[in-house]
């Protein structure tokens, strides 16, 4: 563990005190059952280290499902000024837009009970998965600057959904101020090759079951309701945003001297928001943003696909709607009231999900009374929640909550303990389906390496930052 | 003998590799990187040849940067690494020709998905038996 005492706040919140050359103290989220878990790594040491930056605002955050990435915490949120503030790309994470969405269907498991297994296999044969997979989607260089400027509503206009789906993703699904000449002729190659796939690692498509219902209006503001079929994709990026992410910190890494910015990890470089380095890689990481959201937004298209033609159904029986789609490896310019001014301010989100309230602007029309959907997804056997942005999360997290469970076991230690086991067929005792790649990946990724999500859910739901909306069981899941 | 070992990191993988001088440590950690990502290689004679120039500040960002140019002939040319032979090496810039072949489905598998070689508490250092250096791949 690290050496950091963490000082408890009150149920859910232990502060990193302020020491050495931090500029701000450090807020972790966490109850009585999280707070353990925190001792064996060094996710605290982080937290710290972020609030050495420059320009950061108020304190340094970590979420529930908080543990030790590299540079920042995964589940770590900071805010910075504009003008005296930097950028990270390590802030952000290789995988740029990171992200989830959730579809909901007209359909409830009853309905596809009996096709389950050629729905997933289906799912499997035409969501392109695994490392080094390509896509369907073939680009020429003139579409591929569009995908990067336009993102979802490139792949809208290619026929990839529909207009509608668009209003429920973050930001319409196109952050503003791409510039594809930002992005090296390295990442535009790899990215050429990988749109409409979903990758490897931690990344799936999950059909779920909605099993229980804990705030009926909002659930029924995002049209979810008990029994009913949905379906969950986490991918982000692909190798363009890796290549990106890692370009520009070998960049930072290497002006660091000129900058005099000190900071205790390397990979915490960073570059001024005012600097040209800075500006050009907030316009090189929308347009990995960008591509995110065409990905998830094809995949989606080839979802409903599948399930129209395997389940043999109209577009409108199975009417897949987007309930809503989030990033969690971003940085973004938003507003805050700091002291009684509002704000403009750059805040990373590495593995954390925007959790704005109801009223605010930036939400669609028909969410704007009960607030932002938060999709939190959890290990395989578990499933997902969906929860709501509140108020609080404005005033204490700049509009964030966590992102998922949370690994607690190292790859490496979950392969040990799934050594002489099958995961695949643990989990299809417990009812969930489940077509991988490699069952290497299974390993890594089964349920005991996680953190309980209804845990990490608990503490943003008593902390008053995103409220409990709906429990989602999976029954399938394919994975790289 | 192998020349690393994976140490516990939550979300990644980490690997701790060592070599006689830094010279072979350099080559070492090239050898984890493909096994780390590829299963299955064949005895077959290689097919491709290229040959990297890489340069670094100092000999942890030479590592650094080294790994990621190797990263990228994996995940930008399907390149799959069989030899590493170092040419040139001091501490700031290293010249390598590296033989192997491209990533075909029916010869290689590929376990794990490198995104990233992080630059996180990467440091090589001299022991006493010889060089070593942790590095934070993540996946």
């Amino acid at each position: 563990m690290s050496d950091i005492k963490l000082e408890k706040l009150d149920d859910n919140r232990w502060l990193v005190p302020q020491t050495g050359d931090m500029r701000v103290p450090g807020i972790i989220y966490a109850n009585e059952r999280i707070y353990p878990l925190l001792k064996g790594d060094e996710s605290a040491r982080q937290v710290a280290n972020v609030a050495h930056l420059p320009g950061i605002v108020k304190y340094s955050l970590a979420m529930p499902d908080v543990h030790w990435g590299y540079g920042f915490p995964i589940g770590g949120v900071a805010a910075f000024e504009m003008d005296s503030g930097i950028i990270s790309p390590g802030g952000v994470g290789y995988d740029i837009n990171c992200g989830c969405r959730l579809m909901s269907t007209s359909l409830t498991l009853q309905d596809i009970k009996t096709r389950l297994g050629d729905l997933t296999t289906a799912l499997y044969q035409h969501i392109p998965s695994g490392v080094g997979s390509t896509g369907s989607v073939k680009l020429s260089g003139k579409d591929q600057k569009k995908v990067l400027e336009e993102g979802a509503a490139w792949a809208v206009k290619a026929g990839f959904g529909l207009h509608e789906d668009l209003e429920t993703t973050e930001d319409g699904g196109a952050i503003a101020g791409a510039d594809p000449e930002q992005v090296s002729d390295r990442a535009l190659e790899r990215g050429k090759q990988q749109l409409g796939t979903l990758g490897s690692g931690n990344h799936f498509l999950e059909v779920e079951v909605v099993q229980e219902i804990f705030d009926e209006e909002a659930a029924k503001a995002f049209g979810l309701y008990k029994g009913q079929i949905a379906v969950m994709i986490h991918t982000g990026s692909r190798g363009l945003g890796y290549q990106i992410c890692d370009d520009y910190l070998a960049l930072m890494v290497k002006h660091m001297q000129e900058t005099k910015i000190v900071v205790p990890d390397r990979q915490l470089a960073c570059a001024y928001l005012e600097s040209r380095r800075g500006k050009n890689y907030l316009a090189a990481m929308a347009c990995g943003a960008n591509y995110a959201w065409a990905n998830r937004q094809i995949l989606m298209h080839r979802t409903r696909e599948v399930f129209e033609k395997t389940l043999r159904m109209s577009p409108r029986e199975v009417n897949m709607r987007l309930v809503y789609d989030v990033c969690h490896n971003i940085a973004k310019i938003e507003s805050f009231m700091i002291g009684g001014v509002m704000k403009k301010l750059c805040i990373h989100r590495k593995g954390a999900t925007r959790a704005f309230p109801a009223g605010h602007e930036a939400l669609p029309e028909r969410y704007r009374k009960v607030g932002q959907p938060v999709l939190i997804p959890g290990d395989m056997g578990t499933g997902s929640y969906v929860l709501v942005g509140q108020e609080k999360a404005m005033e204490e997290t700049f509009g964030s909550a966590c992102h998922g469970a949370g690994r607690v076991m190292s790859r490496s230690q979950a392969i040990k303990s799934s050594r002489g086991r099958s995961i695949a067929r643990e989990l299809s005792e417990s009812g969930v389906l489940v077509m991988a790649g490699s069952k290497g990946t299974l390993n890594e990724e089964m349920p005991e390496a996680y953190k309980n999500v209804e845990d990490v859910v608990q503490v943003m739901h008593d902390a008053g930052i995103a409220k409990k909306v709906a429990k989602l069981k999976s029954v399938a899941c394919i994975k790289g | 003998m192998s020349n690393y070992t994976f140490f516990n990191h939550t979300a990644d993988i980490g690997v701790e590799i060592t070599g006689r001088t830094a010279k072979t440590l350099f080559v070492n950690a090239a050898y984890a990187l493909f096994d780390v990502m590829i299963e299955g290689k064949t005895g077959r004679a290689a097919k491709r040849e290229k040959k990297i120039i890489v340069e670094g500040t100092d000999i942890s960002d030479l590592m650094m940067n080294f790994l990621r140019e190797l990263l990228y002939l994996f995940n930008g040319e399907q390149f799959v690494m069989e030899s590493c032979e170092m040419i040139q090496f001091t501490h700031k810039t290293l010249q390598a020709r590296l033989a192997g072949e491209s990533l075909q489905s029916n010869r290689h598998l590929v376990k794990t998905e490198i995104k990233a070689v992080t630059y996180s508490g990467l440091k090589v250092e001299k022991t006493q038996t010889g060089w070593s250096v942790r590095v934070i791949f993540d996946v």
